[in-house]
């Protein structure tokens, strides 16, 4: 092959490329297989795994286990020391404790826990991974978050909701496959008790096919949005402004 | 891909008035332009995999069996080493920075490009022969008598004759096929295990494993049989003649048989 049919072919192949990677791209964001956070030189791995897994996973089922196969005790992970407005509510038995949901709704509502005890609860034994490494399962009880948003009314253009913790600055974003999927849980109860402040309680954010920082502590506040760059630095998360991919499906 | 030709062109050239009066284009390279590309892709995803992967192994340098594993349940082994978490009992008494977020980052965008590349670099072999031809061994060669010669032969640490620096040898090409069709399907798959929105979708590639935990302890040993073999891949490198058989790679000739030596 001479070398200028074959630099010919190298430019055309390229320029062939880049057209197809366009076009691919378009294609991506419109039917929403492209992270908030796929700028930067990370965003090429991140766009390919939660492209493929969105188009592989969208209804798949995290794995459920054996109540025997149930970790004793589950291991509590660290937490920041807990703020005054924590400990009031805390020492009210929880019984103020709020969780407000706005944003591309009909119907913007105020819960509290007994509201949210009151829709028929849901059980899960599943497994939480953290980023670290470590893992434990536990039995989960709480409200799929897809029967409060039922009650508010989503509207059809909704693409994320977004979760927010009484913790400050500590909150997260799923997408609406997440968020309407069955085992995606406000969750208020494990292994048979209350869920215990060490592991989030009153109320926790459960995302089972996701690792464990996705399972945001303490809500207080969901807002359900079409744009994420409403928020925050604009990448979905915390996570990422702390340099973590704000999808954690792996 | 661009780059590479541009880099290699003009090697090439002054390879060939140095060497001798025969036009050295004319002869086939040692190392086709696709292998030597997704060799050295191969090359620098894997070393972003080998830090990235030991930074994530310092958070947690705990393993288990089985389906969960944590600091409060036994490991099946434990590495002494500092980690970079507070909560971990490493038994130092410091907390080494925390690293996570770009080698997970990093981690899995190398992965998708080693990924993408061996896929390739397989293909391939239904286009170019490289199996048949530079891979699988000869007929000949496959007897418990041609691999003791060969092994014998490695043993002895001596520089291989000229000849072998234009083929793989019986060691080389079970080696390479180790590694291709074994080790890196398993560090692919026990990876895969770990991704708890993956096995969501298909259950049976963690459980056939035995649990997350194992498929995590199982991940780090075949990371390990792939890090034995880049050391004697390397080691093998520099007995053969280091800058002779690099330059092969690179611009796809040995180089003069004087060089080298």
């Amino acid at each position: 092959m001479s070398n200028i049919s074959r630099r010919k072919l190298i430019v055309t192949g390229l320029a062939a490329g880049a057209a197809g990677l366009g076009v691919a791209a378009r294609l991506a964001q419109h039917y929403g297989l492209v992270p908030p956070d796929h700028r930067g030189i990370y965003g090429l791995g991140e766009t390919l795994t939660y492209a493929s897994q969105r188009l592989l996973t969208r209804h798949s089922l995290a794995r459920e286990f054996s109540s025997s196969q149930i970790s004793k005790p589950p291991f509590a992970n660290e937490i920041e020391p807990l703020t005054d407005e924590f400990k009031r509510l805390q020492a009210g038995g929880f019984a103020e404790w709020r969780l407000s949901v706005n944003g591309m709704v009909a119907r913007p509502a105020s819960f509290s826990l007994d509201q949210l005890k009151s829709y028929p609860s849901h059980t899960q034994i599943t497994m939480l991974q953290c980023e670290e490494g470590w893992s434990y399962i536990a039995e989960w009880v709480g409200t799929p978050l897809s029967r409060v948003l039922d009650v508010v009314g989503v509207f059809p253009q909704a693409r994320y909701v977004v979760y927010f913790s009484i913790e400050p600055d500590t909150w997260d974003s799923i997408d609406m496959a997440d968020a309407l999927h069955p085992q995606t849980f406000l969750t208020y109860g494990m292994n048979g008790h209350e869920l215990p402040v060490g592991h989030g309680g009153p109320l926790r954010m459960r995302v089972p096919r996701q690792l464990g920082y996705k399972n945001v502590k303490f809500i207080t506040h969901i807002t359900v949005t079409d744009d994420l760059k409403k928020f925050g630095k604009g990448l979905g998360s915390v996570a990422p402004e702390f340099g973590y991919a704000w999808y954690a499906g792996i | 891909m661009a780059d590479l030709e541009s880099v290699s062109a003009p090697l090439a050239a002054s390879v060939s008035t140095s060497a001798s009066s025969v036009p050295i284009a004319t002869v086939p390279p040692r190392h086709s332009l696709l292998v030597r590309v997704t060799h050295w892709i191969t090359t620098l995803c894997f070393l972003a995999l080998l830090v990235t992967g030991a930074e994530l192994v310092i958070s947690h340098p705990r393993f288990y069996w089985g389906e969960t594993g944590n600091d409060l349940t036994t490991p099946l082994f434990k590495l002494h080493i500092p980690a970079s978490r507070r909560l971990v009992p490493s038994g130092y008494g410091y907390v080494l920075p925390d690293q996570n977020g770009w080698s997970r980052y990093l981690h899995f965008q190398s992965a998708w490009i080693v990924i993408l590349t061996g896929l390739f670099y397989v293909l391939s072999f239904f286009f170019t022969g490289h199996l048949r031809k530079n891979l699988l061994p000869a007929k000949s060669d496959l007897s418990l008598r041609a691999f003791w010669t060969a092994f014998a032969k490695n043993l002895r640490l001596r520089r291989p004759p000229a000849a072998e620096a234009w083929s793989y040898n019986l060691l080389q090409r079970l080696a390479y096929l180790f590694v291709i069709f074994v080790l890196f399907p398993l560090v692919i798959w026990t990876g895969l295990a770990m991704s708890p929105a993956f096995v969501s979708a298909f259950p049976f590639t963690v459980n056939s494993l035995g649990g997350q935990q194992s498929a995590r302890t199982l991940h780090f040993f075949v990371s390990l049989a792939l890090v034995l073999f880049l050391f004697v891949h390397v080691a093998m490198v520099f007995m053969a003649g280091f800058w002779s058989r690099t330059r092969a790679m690179i611009t796809g000739r040995p180089g003069t048989r004087t060089e080298g030596t």
